[in-house]
């Protein structure tokens, strides 16, 4: 997609429940949190303090999750309610669907109540955020693996651009179960020792860990006091055939945007400590930005399909904060922090570009 | 000023027909896929009418030309013949390549493999080959990789408003120039998982659906897929190919009030209508006719047509729900019932809404009950509503 967006669009709120202590805003990844044990898990919030006590009981653990990241965006930014809501997620609430899939299988199809096939639909996470805010504008849910947050940010622009919406809350949830890291485990996503996740980039091999989380954004077309960073500009690359192909749609995507590779203060790389696929991420680095301190974060947010919206509340932080904290592990310090850019991509299929701006 | 956005092609497979051309014999000769189960293992399977694609999985990948089915659901193979149709319609391999995207609706995925192999998937050692179908992608990119599309592949999923909100994204994006053509559409297969879910509702009918009937007692489900091809204008005059109709409105809105049911005066149905015919330009009464939603469900019906009377306020239009021809396609109904309501534009007549004997006494209106031919329609809106609220209106117009 050969355009770039014509409007600045601000991040003017940020809400992030990880593995990490991220949802107090006033927190910067001070003490980082680690595990021996391959699945970083999402630290659960207060539910009671987002979700209204009746239905705290009934709901999913990753509507939840969405909820209680939705609505500490919505007050970082000092929005009551946005006029559109879209959201990322690669597997949905996939708790509820193996509960109810689970139930079916050992009833032989009888007795089944419908609580979790009804939280089991994709969209339930959105629809909640909506109900709970009482959005009735444009409300939209992607489910594609490695682009479902991309997918999102590009819907949320393309809203913006077009004047049909002057506030987006974008966000991403994916939760981990037993049953989904047993069948990643069979497709060999995972680590088989036992490794703590902040050492991770130290020791290379076959195989990543687990992660999850709620991660969500308010997109503003104004700036205001709260501003983090420009959000410019997204591209996805479906199965590209080499780095050089990759590295040459980094050079069009950043042509677009009126920059070069030389530009970019921070290179926010999507590496997992997966040896199978860290190939492609150091020739693009190397290639391209030899002289761009990187750095990579799945090691604080474990790998999921939606990770990289954790990459990108870490970049719209720094941003706003101007520094990177230690755990980071930057090559180089840079000496101002003006463009950001992550790549990422998960399984070698789904690539994506996300860049932001200092605004 | 926005980009138009043309169809210049159309696929679709459902109970009616594996073609667009058996689709078009079934509902001129207003024939129900509705009917006993052949396929689906389930408990239920005597309890329900269902709208079943007739034929097997192997059958299917004969359709879609695969000499191995290995890896592949009914949702990936049924997905890839209506979207392979559709671009052989459009005949996208004549013309030069332009930024082309894929953009892909279902609710479960692979569901349809993943219910029969699932305990395999957890504990056999050797790797299933179904394992990487159980979400929502896999149709998707096995669609993308075989007919060769990768400007842009994605997949949404909104319930069962979810292809519906594949052809307004569709729209969306070749409006604002970031694409010049997208296969837009949905796919989903009939699950155990969802006549389950469906079941468990209480939301399932007994006999075939009878949508806007008095005595309407819940949905058949069916299954199938539908893909349309949207170009901008200007990429559709390339090769002199035809030109089916005009994607002219798009709206959808959140109701916001309940994650399965809908306000009892269809408050999101009214908003999604509202906002397509302000992107469309249009006025109610330029509507000729609605595809509605009309899933048979008590609170579906008379929400949607309650919001129908109070927005075309004394110029209702013709409606009807064709629901009773293919079954509730779930994810993939948006689409098929777009195609059905363009065939209303390019064959000039009206689908009847089958199964209806005793109208609602609630409504004001009645829905269209005999195919109705030789008649001028120039604008259609097709309706699609799913769980969350999650409420979309699409408004094609004669070219």
């Amino acid at each position: 997609m050969a355009s770039a967006v014509n409007k600045r669009i601000y991040i003017n709120g940020v809400g992030c429940l990880s593995p990490q202590l991220t949802l107090d805003n006033r927190l910067f990844l001070e003490e980082p949190v680690s595990t021996e044990s391959n699945r970083l898990k999402a630290i659960d919030a207060n539910y009671k303090e987002f979700v209204p006590p009746e239905m705290v009981r009934r709901m999913g653990r990753i509507i939840k999750m969405g909820v209680a990241a939705a609505k500490t965006c919505l007050a970082d930014a000092g929005c009551q309610m946005p006029d559109a809501i879209i959201t990322g997620t690669g597997l949905g609430c996939i708790e509820d669907t193996e509960k109810f899939l689970g139930n079916m299988i050992k009833n032989n199809e009888e007795f089944l109540t419908p609580t979790a096939f009804i939280q089991s639909t994709h969209n339930t996470v959105s629809a909640q955020i909506a109900l709970l805010v009482q959005c009735h504008g444009y409300n939209f849910t992607y489910v594609h693996r490695g682009f479902s947050f991309e997918s999102a940010i590009l819907d949320s622009l393309l809203q913006i651009e077009n004047g049909r919406a002057s506030t987006v809350l974008l966000g991403t949830a994916d939760e981990l179960t037993a049953n989904s890291l047993q069948i990643q485990k069979r497709l060999g996503f995972w680590r088989r020792n036992p490794i703590d996740n902040l050492k991770l980039f130290d020791h290379p091999d076959k195989g990543t860990i687990a992660g999850e989380g709620a991660v969500f954004f308010l997109l503003d077309e104004k700036k205001n006091s709260t501003t983090y960073t420009v959000l410019q500009d997204v591209e996805m690359l479906f199965m590209p055939h080499s780095a050089d192909e990759i590295r040459s749609q980094i050079n069009g995507f950043l042509n677009r945007n009126g920059i070069s590779e030389s530009d970019i203060s921070l290179l926010l790389v999507g590496q997992n400590g997966d040896t199978r696929h860290q190939k492609v991420y150091d020739e693009v680095a190397e290639g391209s930005f030899p002289n761009v301190p990187a750095c990579g974060f799945k090691h604080l947010c474990g790998e999921y399909m939606t990770a990289s919206s954790f990459g990108v509340w870490l970049a719209a932080k720094i941003m706003k904060e101007q520094r990177i904290p230690e755990i980071l592990q930057v090559s180089k310090k840079p000496s101002e922090l003006k463009h950001i850019l992550l790549y990422n991509h998960y399984q070698g299929i789904n690539h994506s570009l996300i860049l932001l701006s200092q605004p | 000023m926005a980009k138009r956005v043309v169809i210049t092609g159309i696929g679709i497979i459902s109970s009616i027909g594996s073609n667009l051309p058996e689709t078009i014999d079934s509902v001129l000769a207003s024939r129900s896929g509705i009917g006993k189960l052949k396929y689906l293992d389930t408990f239920h399977r005597d309890e329900y009418p269902f709208a079943e694609v007739p034929w097997s999985n192997s059958q299917l990948a004969e359709f879609a030309q695969l000499t191995d089915l290995a890896g592949y659901s009914r949702n990936a193979l049924l997905g890839l013949i209506a979207a392979k149709e559709a671009f052989a319609h459009a005949r996208l391999d004549q013309v030069p390549r332009l930024r082309t995207g894929l953009i892909s609706a279902t609710t479960v995925g692979g569901m349809d493999r993943c219910e029969i192999y699932y305990k395999d998937f957890l504990t056999n050692d050797s790797k299933n080959q179904y394992i990487d179908v159980y979400d929502c992608a896999d149709s998707t990119e096995k669609i993308a990789d075989l007919l060769g599309i990768g400007d842009y592949v994605t997949t949404i999923s909104t319930a069962c408003s979810s292809a519906a909100n594949a052809l307004l994204l569709g729209a969306r994006m070749i409006r604002s120039g970031k694409l010049d053509r997208v296969v837009a559409g949905g796919t989903e297969a009939l699950t155990s998982f969802h006549v389950n879910g469906f079941n468990a509702l209480k939301i399932l009918d007994k006999v075939p659906c009878r949508p806007f009937d008095a005595n309407r007692s819940g949905i058949t489900l069916g299954e199938g897929a539908a893909y349309l091809i949207l170009e901008s204008e200007e990429a559709a005059r390339a090769g002199n190919r035809e030109v089916f109709a005009e994607l002219k409105g798009y709206g959808n809105a959140c109701e916001a009030f309940h994650q399965t049911a809908s306000t009892p005066d269809g408050k999101g149905a009214y908003l999604a209508m509202e906002r397509a015919l302000k992107i469309a330009g249009l006025k109610p009464s330029d509507i000729d006719y609605i595809n509605a939603h009309g899933t048979g469900t008590d609170n579906n019906d008379i929400a949607e047509g309650l919001a129908i009377e109070r927005l075309f306020n004394g110029t209702i239009p013709k409606v009807s729900s064709t629901k009773p021809f293919t079954g509730h396609m779930t994810s993939a109904a948006g689409s098929a019932e777009a195609i059905l309501s363009i065939l209303c534009l390019t064959h000039r007549m009206i689908l009847p809404n089958l199964n209806l004997e005793s109208p609602m006494p609630e409504l004001s209106f009645t829905p269209v009950r005999e195919l109705i031919s030789d008649l001028d329609v120039n604008v259609v809106m097709s309706n699609s509503f799913g769980f969350g609220g999650n409420n979309t209106s699409l408004i094609f117009k004669k070219i």
